[in-house]
């Protein structure tokens, strides 16, 4: 009960700032932002996402639930580490090309900082005792994290039973077949596309009414 | 010239891997481990250990990581670093305006209503994945799990909390 009040009067306090700076979020907001999140994203990409929910959806506001599973098809359709993908992404919402930058400096910034202390002075980081103690309580809870947000966005997604089964079916192929989701969502839009236009074209040889046609030219 | 070889390598690790960090692995211990031999495949283990033990994703991790061995200066591990995350800051940046051009378009809305189940079960196959005998070695461990899921979905606790709590539970316990 403590733990959330505290985050109520934070979240207070981050709405006074907003303020005060006018409706521009500034840059060293989004760097503190993301440097948080980037952080504390233990165990790969996916766990970012739980991380940037909280933050950036629910509690500074940044973006919906809904753009925000946008943005997570695109980070993972196109090449690259996921988590910088959805700052790069993030950050161009927020202030175009420059908030771009900062977020993804922010989001990399601790990780690097992090790794090359490393590199230069702990050769035998993971097999030090405490690290090990502290990884195995850690581990469980980052994978609890990662299913969190799938709530959610059954929630807010309204599925039918198509899109259901289709949810269903994506996570089966990627944990038992192995398959990249990346090869799922370049499927389902090559036939998202084909629907498209085989089923304008039905239309038109229905019925050759203008608005179809300007529908058509649109493509 | 290694400077010039390395960012060389890790822009291309950054610009044909997709799907995420895991997939560039494979990738990266082709071109550093057995094409250049810059470390050593015990050496990528270990890097590999570590990415999944400290923040951030495991593409830049051993960007860095590679980046200061190969060179032994922090100028290196900048540099690939940097390097790696070029391509998709490129592509995505464009993607991005594109994604402000034809967010409004009904075409491009219908398509994404038609990605977001995937999405969906894509986040849940990460957690599906990460459910290994490692991870989840005893009782302990899933209670751990049921707790942390308890708390950000119904308490509405920050995550960040969780997880440093799950931390500190585990150096107590085990």
């Amino acid at each position: 009960m403590m733990r959330w009040r505290r985050g109520e009067v934070y979240y207070n306090m981050d709405k006074t700032v907003e303020n005060k700076t006018g409706n521009m979020v500034s840059y060293w907001e989004i760097f503190k932002c993301f440097s948080k999140i980037g952080a504390f994203t233990l165990g790969g990409g996916y766990a970012m996402i739980p991380i940037i929910q909280r933050e950036v959806v629910e509690k500074k506001k940044w973006i919906g639930l809904q753009d925000f599973m946008d943005v997570l098809a695109i980070a993972q359709s196109a090449p690259g580490v996921m988590a910088v993908n959805i700052s790069i992404f993030l950050g161009y919402k927020l202030r175009g090309n420059k908030g771009s930058i900062v977020a993804t400096l922010g989001s990399c910034l601790p990780s690097f900082i992090i790794i090359l202390l490393i590199a230069i002075f702990f050769a035998g980081f993971r097999d030090n005792p405490i690290v090990v103690k502290i990884f195995k309580g850690i581990r469980p809870v980052v994978v609890a994290l990662i299913a969190v947000p799938v709530v959610d966005m059954v929630k807010e997604s309204n599925l039918n039973v198509y899109r259901a089964l289709l949810a269903v079916a994506t996570a089966v192929a990627i944990v038992f077949l192995r398959v990249s989701p990346i090869y799922i969502l370049l499927v389902v839009g090559v036939f998202f596309f084909m629907g498209r236009y085989f089923g304008d074209k039905k239309k038109k040889e229905q019925s050759s009414s203008n608005h179809i046609d300007k529908e058509g030219g649109e493509r | 010239m290694i400077y010039l070889q390395l960012f060389w390598v890790f822009f291309i690790i950054g610009l044909f891997t997709f799907g995420g960090g895991y997939a560039m692995l494979s990738l990266i211990q082709s071109e550093v481990v057995i094409k250049h031999a810059w470390i050593t495949a015990e050496k990528f283990t270990d890097i590999v250990a570590i990415s999944q033990m400290t923040p951030g994703p495991v593409g830049i991790n051993s960007a860095t990581y590679v980046g200061y061995t190969v060179t032994g200066n922090v100028f290196g591990s900048l540099l690939a670093t940097f390097a790696v995350v070029l391509p998709s800051f490129i592509l995505v940046l464009t993607i991005c305006h594109l994604y402000v051009k034809f967010k409004e378009s009904n075409l491009f809305a219908s398509l994404m209503k038609t990605l977001r189940p995937i999405v969906i079960g894509m986040i849940a196959a990460a957690a599906g994945i990460l459910i290994t005998k490692e991870n989840f070695f005893d009782w302990t461990s899933w209670v751990l799990f049921a707790g942390a899921f308890a708390a950000c979905q119904w308490l509405k606790t920050n995550p960040i909390w969780v997880i440093i709590t799950g931390g500190v539970i585990g150096l107590i316990i085990y």
